[in-house]
């Protein structure tokens, strides 16, 4: 590799990269402006009232970074997120908004509960790794029937990923609440003990447990998928203009199943991760665990590019870690964080604001490209 | 003669590029003239500059003799220039007066007054002779209508100088005679027009002036009727260029396309061919010729597998082709360089080097097992990229940061290093200047004489008639006549064209 190319490679990164920065930094100056203006609510003088955002993102920090306890805790929000992320960012790939990502999810956390709670038989390891992948398997079927219904039928995803998100939600508090009720206890059956993914040992007493292992694992395979294999080509050619790649000879319909599949095998991973590093039965639900919809901002901010995944779901957990501290300890309340978060959001979605402040600065180099396109 | 615009040495420049290099130009009132260049030659780029949208590092601009700075677009309105751009800015469900008075709105007590906004326009299109429905919507005219309504535009804003931005490279030939009439009537009434364009011809035959830019830089400004079409040719590219497809007989063969009674219906379910038979031989050209919509879109996407026939039955290289999927009619023998680049011919967000291997991706040795070999794939782009001439800094460029000829000439590269047997060129020159024309034609023509079968799909006469051996006219669906391209006389096709019938030779209408 010479130095021009890793020059290049650099320029790159940046330009990718920047725009997600600078939301991370608006966003957090929105917060620190809420934060603010919760002082003045709660009658503070002028100088409590400054100091209110650095007491609040201290906290937040110290929750997370203070402590082996604490960044332990927050690997265990990353897990689920990153999962989900790279879940919709890989349908994206492919130009599908998988919205369900939060139905697959609970599929695989009952897929994984069940094998936990019924081949207690079997040898330990293989009833481990039997219960991940049906996780996978449950989210990615249940994904591949919207890729479907979309290829054979042309129904937009969005419309039936949703609808599958509630019916997922149903059916799994039947099956936990009655087929599958444990006695005494609001969810299944207890999962063998000793299928629990392993925890680690320097963050403890958190929870902090082996599957960020396969989320990490997860997103290195999505990468190699995306870039390095023919699916992924195929599953890239279709995202970025289909109409061409029907001309090549790609078979649009039967990559919107695959691709669908795939990214439902990520969020089923995500809900039987979770599961088994962090429960001893799939408990019954009051609402939706949100884990599949933060995805869609995970993948938002992380530029549906694994690694953008993996550092932004690591955000969001930090973020979702400290919140209850930084109410506990600086008195701000837990929804500024939701307020930092959605600006984010906000920010990324409405990127045009963002290269707005960009194209201020270089408004030649924003010229080119338009002259490059003519 | 008064001068409604003077550039004086404009100088602008991109990070890495000179898009214009002291460049001076002339515009008299009331007449047209044509700012003639290659693809990428800065034509565009000083206009851009004369309507506001870039600022010049150095130069003078006069309007009417007066010196002027134009730092956007609402300057040049003001100023009295209107620009009409390739890519039409209308608002598609809108109407007609909709659009032209949009920005620009009647208003009575605070309220939107369609009805004085409609009245004006109806006198607008009648003075100028551009007669458009007032009340129809975007979304349901004519490409040619759509053009009049951006000139209706401009007009409705008080434009007294015009700049149309390669006007004719969406109209069919009947359109861009329109289109001429209607420019001549706007300068006799004392408007003055600048003429974008790359189509010698129309300079011939529309303008009054000629500027000719070369990569950046003025040539010179010569009066059309001094010049002729080699000499413009040989201005604009800097050589001489050969306008004649120079070939040899054809030495045709056996079959190699068989086409039977098929029927092919459009988009919306009507029939779109109705009974269609012909056939193509090895070592020959055989062009299409015919006015847009009438089937030829689809037939070509029947051929290539991108729709399904009603009936009737395909044989390619003695295989029935008619039931097989996209990726094996390839694998039988087939190219095709798409009708439109940007939706079919390439992923534009790809780069150059991933669009080599479209089809052939999965084959050795671009992929191994279920991984794909980039090393082969960058080898093989690198050899295609020096054979073609494709101009780009590097395999890894996008493809959309091609210019439309080289991002041409990597489809074409892709498709005739396949080993095709049979090359389906749909508007294979659309939009190129004279220079890639002639290299995507050569090519053509060597794929001919290789013993390759050729089907030429064009809304350009002239392309059809230089460049076929045999050219067959499509008129609603059918095959309105058929003849050897040595008996083809423009007039002749024209006839077909428009549904009339030949009889021996003679007009028999």
């Amino acid at each position: 590799m010479n130095k021009a190319k890793v020059k290049k490679y650099l320029i790159d990164t940046w330009l990718t990269i920047r725009f997600p920065i600078l939301a991370i930094i608006l966003g957090l100056f929105v917060g620190a402006l809420a934060m603010i203006w919760v002082g003045i609510q709660d009658g503070m003088t002028f100088s409590e009232t400054l100091m209110q955002p650095v007491n609040g993102y201290r906290a937040l920090f110290v929750s997370v970074f203070g402590s082996a306890y604490g960044f332990g805790e927050s690997l265990v929000y990353a897990v689920p997120l990153m999962l989900t992320g790279l879940s919709i960012a890989f349908a994206f790939r492919c130009g599908l908004f998988n919205i369900g990502a939060e139905g697959q999810y609970i599929a695989g956390s009952f897929a994984a509960a069940y094998v936990g709670f019924t081949f207690s038989h079997l040898p330990t390891p293989l009833q481990l790794l039997l219960a991940i992948i049906a996780g996978g398997l449950a989210g990615g079927l249940w994904a591949a029937f919207a890729g479907w219904l979309k290829a054979k039928r042309g129904v937009h995803e969005v419309i039936t990923t949703i609808m599958m998100n509630h019916i997922a939600f149903y059916v799994y508090n039947f099956l936990v609440s009655d087929v599958f009720k444990a006695q005494n206890y609001q969810g299944s059956h207890a999962i063998n003990p000793d299928i629990r993914l392993p925890r680690f040992e320097i963050f403890a007493p958190s929870r902090a447990h082996y599957g960020i292992f396969i989320a990490l694992l997860a997103a290195i395979i999505v990468y190699i998928i995306l870039w390095k294999t023919k699916i992924g080509f195929e599953v890239r050619a279709v995202g970025l203009k289909a109409t061409a790649a029907n001309y090549a000879g790609i078979d649009v319909a039967k990559k919107f199943v695959i691709a669908m599949f795939i990214s439902g095998i990520l969020s089923g991973l995500a809900g039987g991760a979770h599961l088994l590093g962090t429960m001893r039965r799939a408990p019954s639900l009051g609402s939706f665990p949100n884990y599949g919809f933060d995805g869609i901002a995970v993948a938002l901010i992380g530029q549906n590019h694994p690694v953008g995944v993996v550092l932004a779901s690591l955000l969001f957990a930090f973020m979702k870690r400290g919140a209850p501290i930084m109410q506990a300890q600086a008195g701000i309340a837990k929804e500024v964080v939701s307020i930092v978060q959605a600006s984010i959001i906000f920010f990324v979605a409405a990127d045009q604001i963002v290269k707005w402040f960009f194209r201020r600065k270089t408004k030649k180099s924003a010229k080119i490209e338009v002259t490059m396109n003519e | 003669m008064q001068l409604a615009i003077e550039m004086k040495n404009i100088i602008k420049k991109f990070p890495g590029v000179i898009a214009n290099n002291n460049i001076t130009f002339e515009l008299r009132k009331g007449e047209i003239h044509a700012l003639l260049g290659e693809n990428g030659a800065g034509k565009s780029t000083l206009m851009n500059v004369l309507y506001g949208l870039y600022e010049p590092e150095e130069g003078e601009i006069f309007v009417n003799g007066n010196k002027v700075v134009i730092s956007e677009p609402n300057k040049a309105i003001e100023l009295g220039i209107g620009m009409v751009h390739q890519h039409f800015m209308l608002v598609e469900p809108f109407t007609v007066v909709e659009n032209i008075v949009l920005g620009k709105e009647t208003k009575k007590n605070g309220l939107l007054d369609m009805n004085t906004a409609r009245k004006e326009v109806v006198e607008l299109s009648k003075e100028y002779g551009l007669e458009v429905d007032p009340d129809a919507r975007i979304r349901d005219i004519s490409v040619g209508m759509q053009q009049r309504v951006e000139i209706l535009k401009a007009l409705y804003r008080g434009a007294e100088i015009l700049i149309l931005d390669e006007p004719t490279a969406v109209l069919t030939p009947h359109e861009i005679d329109d289109l001429i009439k209607i420019m001549r009537k706007l300068t006799e009434l004392g408007k003055s027009i600048v003429f974008i364009t790359h189509k010698l011809k129309e300079v011939k035959s529309a303008c009054d002036r000629v500027t000719v830019i070369r990569r950046g830089e003025g040539v010179g400004t010569v009066d059309t009727s001094s010049a002729s079409i080699e000499d413009l040719a040989e201005l604009m590219v800097g050589r001489k260029v050969l306008l004649r497809v120079d070939k040899k007989d054809a030495n045709t063969t056996t079959k190699c396309l068989e086409v039977k009674n098929i029927r092919v219906k459009d988009n919306r379910e009507l029939i779109a061919i109705e009974d269609l038979t012909f056939s193509i031989k090895y070592g020959e050209i055989l062009g299409i010729a015919g006015i847009e919509g009438n089937g030829q879109t689809e037939l070509i996407e029947a051929l290539a597998g991108l729709r399904t026939i009603e009936n009737g039955q395909i044989i390619l290289d003695s295989q029935d082709i008619t039931n097989k999927t996209i990726r094996e009619r390839f694998n039988l023998g087939l190219a095709h360089i798409p009708e439109d680049r940007h939706k079919h011919g390439l992923v534009l967000d790809f780069s150059i080097a991933e669009n080599t291997v479209l089809q052939n991706f999965y084959k050795s040795p671009f992929s191994k097992g279920i991984f794909l070999n980039y090393d082969a794939i960058n080898d093989h782009a690198n050899s295609l990229v020096a054979k073609y001439d494709v101009r780009t800094p590097g395999i890894e460029t996008f493809a959309k940061n091609l210019s439309g000829g080289n991002q041409q000439k990597v489809i074409l590269a892709r498709e005739i290093e396949r080993n095709p047997k049979l090359i389906i060129a749909a508007q294979p020159t659309r939009g190129l200047d004279v220079g890639a024309i002639e290299f995507i034609h050569r090519r053509l023509v060597e794929q001919r004489d290789a013993g390759n079968a050729v089907l030429l799909i064009s809304l350009e006469l002239e392309e059809t008639m230089s460049l076929s051996d045999r050219i067959m006219v499509m008129y609603e669906g059918k095959i309105a006549g058929e003849m050897d391209a040595s008996d083809a006389t423009e007039n002749k096709l024209g006839i077909l064209m428009a549904g009339g019938q030949l009889n021996g030779g003679e007009l028999n209408e």
